[in-house]
C-alpha cells in the first residue's frame, strides 16, 4: 500500500539551523494494515506524515502509494487515497459553513462542479450517518458552534465518507478531554474496520498505541527504532514498551558517551 | 433625487458583492478592485464608442474583470507572495493598462452615443424620469443577485466557502487551492468591472481614476450591512449587502448635499469612508463587550439567586 525508499528531510540546509528530521528511512506496509507510530517530541512523526501527504517536498528518496510513485505528485493529487485527520481539530472542517454544507463538500473527492447536490435525500443520508456521534439534529448549525470532540468526530466521520484507501491520524485525540478521546478512538476503529482501511496513528498514549492495530513502530532521532507487528506486537503491555524504549536510548547514550570520551 | 441615489447605490452594490466575496468569502485581502473597476468602466465606454452592442459591452467588462482577477491569483499562487500585494501589482500595472485601452487618454465620455441608460429611458417609454434608469438597474442587480446565491450554493461555491474558512480542508477533499482561488478572485472582479461598466454608461464617461478608494467605500458598505442582520444563508448575506451600498451611498449624497453647511466638500469624503470604516470596526467591537457585559450580569444574578437559596 505503502513504500517509502531510503527518504530523508533536511530542514533549513545550509544554514546553522539545518535540521535532519527523517534520516535514511525505509518503511513499508501492506493494504490492511493498522500501524500505531510511537515516539518523542521531535522525533520525525509529524515530519513522516507530512511527508506522505506531501505537504513539503522530500530531500532524498521515494514514496510510492497505491503502487503509483507519488514523490513529485502535489498534496491535493495524493489526497485522493490519504484521508488525514490532525490533532487541531480545527483543520479538519470549515469553521464558518454549516454541517451539512461541510458534510457535501467532504462527500466526493476532487474538483467540484456546478451543480447543487445538496438535496433533501442527501440531508436524510446526512441525519443517518450523523446518528453515532449525536449531531442529527444539527444540520443547519455552524461547525464553529461544536466543541473540539464534536468537530473532531464529524472530521472523522468526512475523512471515511470521502472513500480514502488510507488514512493517517496525527495524534487525533490528543486535544480533546479522556472521554471525548475515547469516544472518538472508539469510532476510528469501527470505521478502519467497516471500511477495511489502511491506517496509521500517531499517538502519545502507550495504551491506545498498544491496543490499537497490528503493528507498532517507534521513531527518534529520523529512525524507526522498533518495528513490532504480529504475535510480538500483541504480547505487548506498556512496562514492555517503556522498557524498551528505555533500553534503546541508554544505549545509543553509552555510545555516545564512549565517542566524546575519545 | 432619491432614484438617483438608488441607481448610484445599485450599482455601487453589484461592486460590494464583488468585495464580499474576496474579502469576506474567500478571506482574500484582494486590492485589485481600485484598479479593476475603471478598467470595466474604461472597456465598456471604449466597446460602445466603437460601435459594440450594450450589451456586449457589459459582457465584454465582466470578462476584463475576470481576467484582471485571475492575473491576482496566479501571481499569488505561482509565486507565494501574499495576496494582498499581489492585489497591490496588479492594480498597479492596470492603472496603465486602462490609459491605454482609453487609447491614452485620462477619460473618454459617451457624449451622444447610445449607451445602457439612454436605451432604458426608450425600452421603458411607459415610465418618465428617472424611473427607467432605476428599473433597469434593478433588473441587473437581481439578475447578479439571483446568480450569486445560486452559485455559492453548488458544490463548486460551497468548495469557495470552504476554502476561505480552512484551505487544509481543501486539499484534504484533493481539491487544487489555486484553481478555486483563481475561479473565486476571478468572478469577485469580474462583478466588480461589470459595476464599473454599469457606472461609466450612468455617469457617461470613463476615467482612468475612476477606482481609487473603491475597496475602503465598499468594505464600508459591507460594514454597514453586517450592522442591519446576521446570517449564514447567502442569499441574505448578499441582501444585506446591497442595502449596505445604498445606504452608504445615501449617506454620501446627504454628506455632500448638506455638509456644505458645516465646511465639508467632496474632497474630504475619501477621509470620511476612512473615519466610517473605523467607527463601523469600533462598534462591533464595542457591540462584543456590550452583550459580554450583559452575560456577566445575568451570570451575577443567577450566582446572587443561588446564593440566596442557599442562606435560606
Amino acid at each position: 500500500m505503502l513504500k517509502l525508499k531510503d527518504i530523508s528531510k533536511v530542514f533549513y540546509p545550509g544554514t546553522v539551523n539545518e535540521k535532519m528530521a527523517i534520516d535514511d528511512l525505509n518503511f513499508s506496509i501492506k493494504k490492511g494494515d493498522v500501524v500505531s507510530v510511537v515516539g518523542s517530541n521531535g522525533s520525525g512523526k509529524t515530519t513522516l506524515f507530512n511527508l506522505i501527504s506531501g505537504t513539503f517536498p522530500l530531500t532524498s528518496g521515494q514514496i510510492i502509494l497505491d503502487s503509483t510513485e507519488v514523490t513529485n505528485i502535489p498534496e491535493y493529487k495524493r489526497a485522493f487515497t490519504i484521508g488525514r485527520i490532525f490533532q487541531d481539530p480545527t483543520l479538519g472542517t470549515a469553521a464558518n459553513m454549516s454541517i451539512e454544507d461541510n458534510l457535501i463538500t467532504a462527500s466526493k473527492k476532487g474538483m467540484k462542479g456546478l451543480k447543487i447536490s445538496l438535496n433533501n435525500e442527501r440531508r436524510e443520508e446526512f441525519k443517518k450517518l450523523l446518528l453515532p456521534i449525536g449531531l442529527q439534529d444539527r444540520l443547519k448549525d455552524n461547525v464553529g458552534l461544536l466543541s473540539g470532540g464534536q468537530r473532531q468526530a464529524l472530521t472523522l466521520l468526512m475523512t471515511v465518507m470521502s472513500k480514502p484507501k488510507m488514512i493517517l491520524l496525527d495524534e487525533h485525540t490528543a486535544a480533546l478531554d479522556p472521554r471525548n478521546a475515547q469516544i472518538v478512538m472508539e469510532l476510528t476503529k469501527k470505521y478502519i474496520i467497516e471500511n477495511k482501511l489502511t491506517a496509521m496513528m500517531v499517538t502519545h498514549n502507550m495504551k491506545s498505541a498498544i491496543e490499537f492495530g497490528n503493528r507498532l513502530i517507534m521513531m527518534d532521532e529520523g529512525e524507526i527504532i522498533l518495528d513490532l507487528s504480529g504475535k510480538e506486537k500483541q504480547a505487548l503491555t506498556v512496562e514492555k514498551l517503556v522498557k524498551l524504549f528505555k533500553n534503546i536510548k541508554k544505549k545509543e547514550f553509552a555510545s555516545d558517551e564512549g565517542l566524546l570520551n575519545a | 433625487m432619491i432614484e438617483g441615489i438608488f441607481v448610484d447605490g445599485m450599482i455601487f452594490s453589484i461592486m460590494v458583492i464583488g468585495i464580499l466575496i474576496s474579502f469576506r468569502i474567500l478571506d482574500f485581502a484582494d486590492l485589485t478592485c481600485d484598479g479593476s473597476f475603471a478598467t470595466g468602466a474604461a472597456v465598456a465606454v471604449m466597446c460602445i464608442v466603437n460601435g459594440g452592442s450594450i450589451f456586449l459591452s457589459l459582457i465584454l467588462a465582466f470578462l476584463a474583470g475576470v481576467a484582471a482577477g485571475a492575473v491576482t491569483a496566479v501571481i499569488h499562487n505561482k509565486f507565494k507572495i501574499p495576496g494582498l500585494l499581489a492585489g497591490i501589482l496588479t492594480m498597479t500595472m492596470l492603472y496603465s493598462i486602462n490609459l491605454r485601452i482609453l487609447g491614452n487618454k485620462a477619460n473618454v465620455n459617451l457624449l451622444g452615443v447610445k449607451n445602457f441608460y439612454s436605451e432604458a429611458s426608450t425600452s421603458f417609454g411607459v415610465l418618465s424620469g428617472p424611473w427607467p434608469a432605476f428599473f433597469s438597474t434593478l433588473i441587473i442587480l437581481l439578475v447578479v443577485k439571483i446568480l450569486i446565491d445560486v452559485f455559492f450554493r453548488t458544490d463548486l461555491g460551497l468548495a469557495i466557502g470552504a476554502l476561505g474558512s480552512n484551505e487544509q480542508m481543501i486539499i484534504s477533499y484533493g481539491m487544487n487551492p489555486s484553481t478555486l482561488k483563481i475561479i473565486g478572485i476571478g468572478l469577485s472582479n469580474g462583478l466588480i468591472a461589470l459595476s464599473g461598466g454599469l457606472f461609466s454608461q450612468y455617469q457617461g464617461f470613463a476615467d482612468a481614476n475612476l477606482g481609487t478608494g473603491m475597496v475602503v467605500q465598499g468594505l464600508a458598505a459591507i460594514m454597514i450591512g453586517e450592522f442591519l442582520f446576521s446570517s449564514n444563508r447567502i442569499s441574505l448575506i448578499t441582501l444585506r449587502v446591497i442595502l449596505g451600498g445604498i445606504i452608504y451611498k445615501a449617506l454620501m449624497f446627504y454628506g455632500r448635499k448638506y455638509g456644505g453647511n458645516i465646511g465639508l466638500t467632496a474632497n474630504d469624503f475619501k477621509f470620511l469612508t476612512g473615519v466610517l470604516v473605523i467607527i463601523s470596526l469600533a462598534i462591533a467591537k464595542s457591540r462584543d463587550a456590550v452583550s459580554s457585559s450583559g452575560a456577566r450580569k445575568k451570570a451575577m444574578a443567577r450566582s446572587k439567586i443561588r446564593k440566596e437559596q442557599e442562606a435560606l
